[in-house]
């Protein structure tokens, strides 16, 4: 990763990865502090991005700021890479840095995300960087800003389990499926972004550098390799992650998160990996789901 | 009697600009003990409270405190994290308005049960079971525990507010019109519930109120202010029997008989 | 026998504010002690200042000019100076009150009026409320009734659950202000015999007893506060 590009390479006439060098400077600032400060949440100038708030501007220009022309990008949207806002977040980076793409997990050496982990465990090297809507975590409960930074300060996270407890009080159970707070290297809690809780064990250790871009929320926070990341409990409420029923119709994956999809109207439905690039992987290496044999069988 | 106070305040002062807040009021709260500090609004009494109970920094004065550990600590030079640890764990702050005090969106039981979680209680059985008793022991149906104060009646909020602030064994109480905003015959069951804990708990208690019948019904000792002054100071039933000042004869010949 | 309680130079006069400041004097140069085992009766017309001696002594009055000293733990207090949390350690431990008022606390059972004094001293609860059991059955009031909170009950009910509340403990010092007043002739005998009995324990008792009868019973002395009026000195 060097994003220094000599200008007799003919892309002087803009500036590599759309974000101008001193802007980039100021935001790799920002992400140095956080992986010094694992899960804090460091400010940084958050600039205008050629597309609107919520489209994942934070993790844009954290990626923008990272990416070297050497570098190669997988962009994924709730796991799949084919969906409107990959594609689009893709394309952007091919046409401002014109680096090299992928969808296959192994060969990226960034992953811009939003809301998945990949099922394929990350390695040393690679960089996951993720689209933060609300890098918040104790602002369900505390809407002032200077108060829940007082907080985080101070360590006082007795908030946070306040949710947790209302989740059990009201659904006997802890509901919350996203999103799932977690405490990074025994210090600070974090919002994981809007990932499924099954994700959050996939944090904790990981070879990978995680990255996490808050574009309107002007913040980036960070964990760094083989960092402790504990998701919150009680004791006699300990956390769970999604369990499915059945593997994956296409592939027959089991323990992979599972995305619902409906098939007619009569109430027909499959449920099929979220991760399509380890879905087609899985498929190209034989491995075929209920639904994918009864199609065979049927051709 | 060999033990040491809870609380020295030494000559505490808060100005607003020119104007005066409190003046150079001192005194010792022992253990055990409910003082009162009464006077008509904008005597100073609320700034006073928020001043000993650090909410407010004096312009001048110290406040020391005597720690669990036995050991004495100047308020005012405490780390803030100390302080507020200090807040939530071995004091309360009842409001006015309870909604100033409670978590208006949340469950009564998790009202109740936060304070046990930020101290690091980290067993959802055993938080419901104590928040579950604590309802009962303000008189709070225990049916009521998933619900939110916002579909409380006023009185019950503040019998909730509080089950909050002693679930965590305060030594030190303080309450701002505790009874402000209710009507009489809830006010009469609040009072008597807060008497009844005050003296179970063995909790120490500043009192401020306008109303001299709860300084009568809860405190042993009172502080008349007025102007910012404490202008006259003892046993309860001396300043109520026998009022020195012309203001606080003023004020107790205010009181309605019934 | 030991003196339990010293009044001397006592001086008590009210500034009245909030009609100019006109000073209404009550009693001057009050002197008298009162030995353990002794029942003092102040005496004298209604308007003297009885009342007003009892409650300085008490600590509800203050006092002008003057010392009233009791013993207590062993050691002298002075009442008109101590601070009001060694007032209140005196109240718990060495002088009791018994007003002509009970001062109702709403929802507290009578029982649990009359067993506060021994509660609030450390003893049991349950064996607070057996003390005040006996008490009760000793002044007759009836059994339904010591459940209930004594608001509603009347006038000799009352009285006689303050007088249990009052003689539920070991105070070495009894302040009695007419608690006799509203009860009938059974009953004012009952205390009588109960103030015989304190007397015979060495307690001091200095009270305001309008009823001859009562005062014939219980008084050593007589104390006519006629003596401290400042109006008779003026005279």
């Amino acid at each position: 990763m060097s994003p220094e590009v000599p200008s007799d390479q003919g892309l002087a006439a803009y500036n590599f990865a759309y974000l101008d060098e001193q802007t980039k400077r100021m935001i790799r600032r920002a992400i140095l502090k956080a992986i010094a400060i694992p899960g804090y949440q460091v400010p940084f100038a958050s600039r205008e991005m050629p597309m609107p708030y919520g489209w994942g501007t934070g993790g844009v220009q954290v990626t923008a700021s990272i990416i070297g022309p050497d570098d190669v990008l997988k962009v994924i949207d709730q796991g799949a890479d084919d969906t409107t806002n990959a594609v689009s977040i893709r394309a952007f980076f091919q046409k401002v840095a014109n680096v090299a793409v992928t969808t296959h997990t192994k060969e990226a050496t960034i992953i811009q995300t939003r809301h998945r982990i990949p099922e394929q465990a990350l390695s040393e090297g690679q960089v996951l960087v993720y689209q933060v809507p609300i890098p918040e975590p104790l602002r369900f409960l505390e809407p002032r800003e200077t108060e829940t930074r007082k907080m985080h300060a101070l360590e006082e996270y007795g908030l946070m389990h306040v949710k947790l407890y209302e989740d059990i009080a009201h659904n006997g159970r802890i509901s919350k499926t996203y999103a799932y707070p977690v405490k990074v290297a025994g210090r600070y809690v974090m919002d994981p972004s809007p990932t499924p809780k099954f994700d959050n064990p996939k944090m904790h250790m990981s070879d990978a550098l995680q990255l996490f871009g808050a574009g309107r929320e002007k913040r980036i926070y960070a964990i760094p390799p083989y960092t402790e990341v504990v998701s919150l409990d009680f004791e006699d409420h300990p956390f769970e992650i999604q369990r499915f029923d059945k593997p994956c119709a296409l592939c027959g994956a089991e323990n992979v998160y599972l995305d619902e999809v409906i098939l007619d109207d009569k109430g027909g439905r499959m449920f099929v990996c979220s991760d399509t690039d380890h879905c087609e992987d899985r498929r190209e290496h034989g491995h075929a789901g209920e639904m994918l044999a009864r199609q065979e069988a049927a051709e | 009697m060999t033990d040491a106070p809870l609380l020295k305040v030494n000559a505490v002062s808060k100005f607003y600009g020119q104007r005066i807040g409190c003046k150079e009021v001192s005194f010792d709260l022992w253990p055990g003990e409910v003082l009162a500090i009464v006077g008509e609004s904008g005597s100073g009494k609320t700034t006073l409270l928020n001043c000993i109970s650090t909410r407010l920094l004096p312009t001048t004065g110290s406040v020391e405190y005597t720690m669990r550990d036995g050991s004495v600590r100047d308020l005012y030079h405490m780390s803030e994290a100390e302080r507020r640890f200090l807040m939530r764990t071995d004091w309360g702050f009842v409001h006015q308005n309870p909604a100033d005090g409670l978590r208006m969106t949340v469950s009564a039981g998790a009202n109740v049960g936060e304070r046990l979680m930020a101290v690091g209680n980290r067993h959802y059985g055993n938080i419901r079971a104590t928040a579950s008793d604590w309802l009962t022991r303000v008189e709070i149906s225990k049916d009521r525990i998933d619900d939110a104060p916002r579909a409380f009646s006023g009185g019950m909020r503040q019998r909730l507010q509080i089950a909050r602030n002693l679930v965590t064994g305060p030594r030190l109480v303080f309450m701002d019109e505790p009874t402000g905003g209710l009507d009489v015959s809830v006010q009469a069951r609040l009072l008597d519930l807060v008497r009844g804990l005050v003296n179970d708990l063995g909790l120490s208690a500043i009192i401020v109120t306008h109303d001299l019948a709860v300084a009568r019904l809860l405190s042993h000792r009172m502080m008349v202010m007025k102007d910012g002054h404490v202008i006259e100071h003892g046993l309860t039933d001396r300043v109520l029997d026998d009022p020195r000042e012309p203001y606080t004869q003023l004020l107790v010949s205010s009181i309605l008989q019934v | 026998m030991a003196t339990s309680l010293v009044v001397s130079e006592v001086f008590k006069s009210f500034t009245m504010h909030l009609r100019d400041g006109i000073k209404l004097p009550v009693v001057k140069d009050v002197n008298f002690s009162v030995a353990s085992g002794e029942c003092i009766v102040l005496g004298g017309p209604s308007g003297i200042g009885k009342s007003s001696i009892l409650k300085m002594l008490y600590g509800n009055y203050a006092v002008d000019a003057g010392q009233i000293l009791v013993s207590h733990h062993g050691r002298i207090v002075d009442i008109a100076t101590a601070d009001p949390r060694t007032v209140l350690d005196v109240r718990r431990h060495t002088l009791g009150y018994v007003s002509q008022f009970l001062r109702t606390v709403p929802r507290v059972s009578a029982l649990d009026v009359v067993a506060e004094p021994l509660v609030a001293r450390g003893v049991v609860a349950e064996e607070a409320r057996q003390s005040a059991s006996a008490l009760l059955s000793q002044l007759n009031l009836p059994k339904e009734l010591w459940g209930l909170p004594p608001a509603t009950f009347s006038g000799g009910e009352q009285q006689r659950v303050n007088i249990a509340r009052g003689f539920i403990t070991d105070h070495s010092i009894l302040l009695l202000d007419e608690p006799t007043a509203s009860l009938d002739a059974r009953n004012r005998r009952v205390v009588v015999e109960m103030i015989a009995e304190k007397k015979q324990k060495g307690v001091a008792l200095l009270g305001i007893f309008h009823d001859e009868e009562v005062r014939e019973a219980v008084a050593g002395r007589i104390l006519d506060v006629m003596q401290f009026s400042p109006r008779k000195a003026a005279a």
